[in-house]
């Protein structure tokens, strides 16, 4: 339901574009004009070609090739896994300070998970006759691993960005078999997402990450990467992502 | 999901997109009446509903049936809540937690009756009463089952709600292929799949800060400390599972040696299928 955010320049295209060159031909919108807002609402969301990969604002031009297909989506799937287990590797090494035992536990726990995940990904696209890209190298500079809530921030934001990535895009893939591994490897990160927003504040399990409708935000590789970005240095070319 | 690209790309491949619409009024009509009473949120449905219509079709028979199927489950998930936060002797510290997860499971319940209700066809009503004592089916008598005390027994409470999320966790991945490629229905159910293990995971940190040992993650097979609750953690694919898609994780690479098996059955969610899941609920009066 990512559609249904109210962007400025969406609306404008609305009564611009739109309403010059359909409504007039067809009355469409004057069907609409009850729920003129409720559709100016959905039109909000994604235009269509709505990733450029080539688009310099994220940083994302050419780079590594993720391949085609469902296989492109387990290679996405399997960067972020990366990012995930590199990042919780780190935290464990070496604990912030006041680190209470819970709280280790549960990080040491969340660290193998990912891991699990990462060398899954990597074991099951050459044995589905796909290439996993190569090992990312990772930028968490600006995380201070020293600080309680930079480390549980950061958990926080990648949990919830991976919960919301894996939802948005299931629908894209062709393979029944890789859609449930999805969703088994889905849940199981909103299960850490939940459970990291209990450590930094209790009854926040489903916070901001849920609609109206109380259903999880999904989110598309193009708003993936815009917040992930800046955690990996290796450029990915996601131009390959399947988008229907 | 912009509407004038829907249509432009629409008009690429079918010149008459407009002239379908138009002359099928009823499918127009009945789009835009139902705007006015369902959630703008819902709305994606109403509209995938009318083109559907507009070409003469239906929402596919089986995503009708999944959608119902989540309602089921959902009616009696909200309906134990709502008896839960009543009558169960919840402590102070956890009455906002229960709360947030009663009105989270009448959400979906309203969600899937609108989206069932766009999508053409009646939603599945909730039964007049459950037997959340799972005593329903046989041998046990009604009400006498062995999760009597869930409302009596605050521990017993949490131990039912856990299976009970755990379980719808794995109910909803059980049929996501169904819903393979549907874009709107998928998306929606993936949504509601991950709240379910939101859900899941919190309930599971209450019952470890209430004094049990559990984690938020399903480790092993049953672990919720009742053994009646086997059934819902086995299966065809049971969460001992570790084999994935053929990829065995015990054998792969951990930090020390080789992945641990509860790691590997931690990391990973399982399915039920729909017999599985209705035998699991039969107890309880849900069918």
């Amino acid at each position: 339901m990512e559609n249904l955010i109210i962007k400025d320049e969406d609306s404008s295209l609305l009564e611009g574009a739109f309403l010059d060159k359909k409504v007039q031909r067809r009355s469409f919108l004057k069907y609409a004009g009850a729920g003129a807002a409720g559709v100016a609402l959905l039109a909000a969301g994604c235009k269509h070609s709505n990733y450029n990969p080539d688009d310099p604002e994220n940083g994302y031009g050419s780079g590594i090739s993720l391949g085609t297909g469902d296989v492109a989506i387990l290679n996405y799937a399997y960067a972020l896994e990366q990012l995930e287990a590199a990042f919780y590797t780190k935290v464990v090494s070496s604990f912030y300070s006041g680190a209470s035992d819970v709280e280790k536990a549960f990080l040491t726990d969340i660290r193998d998970h990912e891991i699990a995940h990462r060398e899954f990904f990597k074991a099951a696209i050459p044995a589905n006759g796909g290439t996993a890209i190569k090992d990312l190298e990772v930028d968490f500079s600006s995380i201070d691993f020293t600080s309680r809530a930079s480390v549980l921030g950061t958990s926080m934001a990648f949990e919830d960005l991976g919960v919301s990535a894996y939802d948005g895009v299931g629908y894209a893939l062709k393979n029944a078999t890789f859609l449930l591994l999805a969703g088994k490897i889905a849940s199981v990160e909103a299960r850490h997402a939940a459970t990291i927003r209990e450590l930094l504040t209790p009854n926040t399990f489903l916070g901001d990450q849920v609609t109206a409708d109380s259903v999880n935000i999904s989110r598309s590789p193009a708003e993936v990467f815009a917040i992930a970005g800046k955690y990996i240095k290796t450029k990915i070319d996601t131009s390959s992502l399947p988008t229907s | 999901m912009n509407i004038v690209n829907i249509l432009e790309e629409i008009e690429k491949v079918d010149g008459e997109i407009y002239e379908r619409l138009n002359p099928r009024r009823k499918a127009m009509k009945e789009f835009f009446s139902m705007g006015s009473k369902i959630a703008l949120s819902a709305m994606p449905f109403a509209l995938g509903s009318m083109f559907t219509k507009a070409y003469g079709q239906t929402v596919p028979e089986p995503v009708v049936d999944v959608l119902q199927y989540a309602l089921t489950l959902e009616h009696f998930e909200a309906a134990y809540y709502v008896k839960g936060y009543n009558e169960a002797p919840i402590p102070a510290a956890d009455k906002p937690a229960i709360q947030m997860i009663r009105d989270s499971e009448a959400k979906h319940v309203a969600f899937l009756q609108q989206v069932i209700t766009a999508a053409g066809a009646t939603p599945v009503a909730a039964k007049a009463s459950y037997d959340f004592s799972a005593g329903t089916g046989t041998p046990a008598g009604a009400g006498n089952g062995p999760f009597k005390t869930a409302f009596s027994d605050y521990a017993v409470f949490l131990a039912v709600a856990q299976v009970l999320e755990d379980t719808g966790v794995r109910a909803y991945k059980g049929r996501a292929g169904e819903l393979l490629g549907q874009k709107v229905y998928l998306t929606a159910a993936l949504g509601i799949h991950a709240v379910e293990a939101r859900h899941a995971a919190k309930i599971r940190y209450m019952r470890s800060m209430n004094g049990f040992s559990i984690k938020p993650w399903i480790t092993g097979g049953n672990d919720s400390g009742n053994a009646n609750a086997d059934g819902n953690y086995a299966g065809a694919t049971p969460e001992s599972n570790v084999n994935q898609g053929g990829v065995i994780i015990t054998d792969l690479n951990g930090v020390n040696g080789k992945i641990s098996v509860n790691a590997a059955t931690e990391a990973f969610d399982e399915p039920l299928t729909k017999a599985e899941v209705l035998a699991l609920v039969a107890p309880f009066g849900v069918s």
